[in-house]
């Protein structure tokens, strides 16, 4: 039931915060890299597709268009695309499977570039929709104005509701830290790899309860490249092909995060579940998952999502050690965008994808052969399963 | 300064209600259903005849957070937000500040009332304590 379509590279640059390297040096690293990683040249690309777009909605969340890194890296295509209103961060990867499989391209260099670290000021937050503006519009225009600025706000009120029907406390979140952390540290490209403990973890400083400090993931300056092929195009490339099985973009919610009925679901649950539909493979068939952890919350949101466990019982699924190191279903092996740094759901997706090559030295999941991956917080949210034949 | 939402035909009347103290809430005139964020066509029956009506102003607290950051240089920390399920506008919540008690003291089912913060022409809701 697989798409007629691959993942054949990925390539992330030297991420870091405050890099002072422009964008476009993190990208044509990415790029470098990925290329390499499929065995393909500049010359083979003819597709390019990202998310959001060029786009200054807030400071160093996308510095780079289709457009400048075409001209960049000297790329002719035939087909190109941008996706601000998609399935999530993932929504590049999705329209490429969709452009390879209908023919619009061969091989399509997916890309996401943030220097958010770099952008951040005291006035000028990352993540801060509107940053800087003196008039805002469109949902976040009633959060946001209402002092409801940050993802934080809303991830944290989430949580809240959450605890209060399920019984969940910030310890199972803080092993959600540092668990991740624990395999950050066997990631050298992951930003934060000092241990951390559930002390550690408890005693930091709130941001907006009950999420604290180690419950955000970290803004860095960096890009991440995923190269997404034509079923046939992709049995000449160097790496085993990564089908992709199914997708699913499902959308249930409005689009802003205090008006869903059920704030203990999100748009993950809605587009996990209709991932599931469009596939004969089930949880337990999964190796390794990706799931997006902008913040920790969603972490657990996405396991239910995801039908790893049932409603309410992600706490139990996570004390059980599932998710951790030497879990039965890993999730964030690379260190995830808590402890490795927030490349908005493409570097949960690197790492899936060399696990399933076997390539994640010192955190190597024997044997994964499929790999699950849960894009978005909030209303908006992707899902994909990979299989390694 | 924080940031002012900009008014529109479909919301000026949300944002500038609290000028006579009523918390506006958008209705479909045709089949009564209630519209948040307001818009200017009704997502149930795509009628387009919206009318704003008052609602009580109170409200059951659904969720909510204790923001302890700064966001910005002049933000005073920590203030609790709250989301409330609106009173007689079912299915509509409104997220505001809570002002007038401890942000400690904020918890899920608590009956909250609707005050007003007016910033040029805006007139942002804020929960107090119901009396
Ligand atoms: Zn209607």
């Amino acid at each position: 039931m697989s798409l007629n379509a691959a993942i054949t590279g990925v390539g992330m640059s030297d991420i870091g915060r405050k890099t002072g390297r422009p964008a476009m040096i993190h990208l044509a690293e990415a790029a470098r890299r990925a290329l390499e990683c499929a065995g393909l040249t500049r010359d083979d690309i003819d597709g390019i597709s990202t998310y959001p777009g060029k786009a200054d909605n807030s400071p160093g969340m996308s510095p780079l268009g289709t457009g400048e890194v075409r001209n960049a890296l000297g790329l002719k295509t035939r087909w190109h695309s941008a996706v601000p209103d998609g399935p999530s961060q993932m929504a590049p990867i999705q329209v490429a499977a969709m452009a390879v499989a209908t023919g619009q391209a061969r091989h399509v260099l997916c890309f996401r570039a943030l220097t958010e670290s770099s952008s951040q000021t005291a006035t000028q937050r990352a993540s801060i929709p509107g940053a800087g503006r003196a008039r805002l519009g469109g949902w976040y225009s009633y959060l946001v104005p209402a002092k409801a600025m940050s993802a934080s706000n809303w991830a944290g009120w989430m949580a809240q509701r959450y605890f209060h029907e399920f019984g969940m406390t910030r310890e199972h979140l803080g092993l959600v830290a540092t668990g991740q952390r624990a395999f950050a540290q066997a990631n050298p490209s992951a930003v934060m790899r000092t241990p951390l403990t559930m002390d550690d973890y408890l005693g930091a400083r709130m941001i907006s309860s009950p999420l604290g400090l180690f419950d955000c993931d970290v803004p860095i300056d960096g890009a991440c490249v995923v190269i997404v092929s034509a079923a046939d195009a992709a049995m000449d490339c160097a790496q085993a092909p990564l089908t992709i099985e199914a997708m699913g973009a499902a959308l249930g919610s409005q689009e802003t995060w205090d008006q869903r009925p059920d704030l203990t679901t999100m748009g993950a649950h809605d587009s996990a579940a209709d991932m599931w539909k469009r596939t004969d493979l089930r949880p337990a068939d999964v190796d390794v998952l990706g799931l997006y952890d902008g913040f920790s919350i969603f972490v657990p949101y996405w396991l239910e999502a995801l039908s790893f466990c049932g409603h309410g019982e992600a706490k139990d699924f996570i004390a059980e050690g599932n998710i951790g190191p030497g879990g039965r279903f890993p999730v964030n092996t690379g260190g995830g965008q808590l402890s490795g740094g927030r490349l908005h759901g493409f570097g949960l997706l690197h790492e899936v994808c060399t696990q399933l090559w076997g390539r994640a030295d010192g955190r190597q999941v024997d044997g994964a052969k499929v790999g699950a991956c849960g894009m978005g917080g909030g209303f908006i949210a992707g899902s994909m399963l990979l299989r390694r034949d | 300064m924080r940031p002012l939402p900009e008014l529109t035909p479909e919301n000026t009347a949300f944002w500038t209600g609290g000028a006579e103290g009523k918390l506006m809430i958008a209705f479909c005139a045709d089949c009564a259903h209630a519209i948040h964020p307001p818009q200017l066509i009704c997502p149930k029956c795509w009628s387009e005849a919206i009318e704003f009506k008052p609602v009580p102003g109170t409200g059951k607290v659904y969720t909510f957070t204790v923001n302890h950051q700064p966001w910005m240089p002049d933000m005073p920390v920590p203030f609790a937000l709250a989301v409330v399920d609106l009173d007689g506008a079912p299915g509509v919540r409104v997220t505001a500040e809570v002002v007038g008690m401890p942000p400690e003291a904020v918890a899920i089912g608590q009956t909250l009332r609707v005050t007003f913060a007016n910033i040029e022409d805006v007139w942002f809701p804020q929960w107090e304590p119901a009396q």
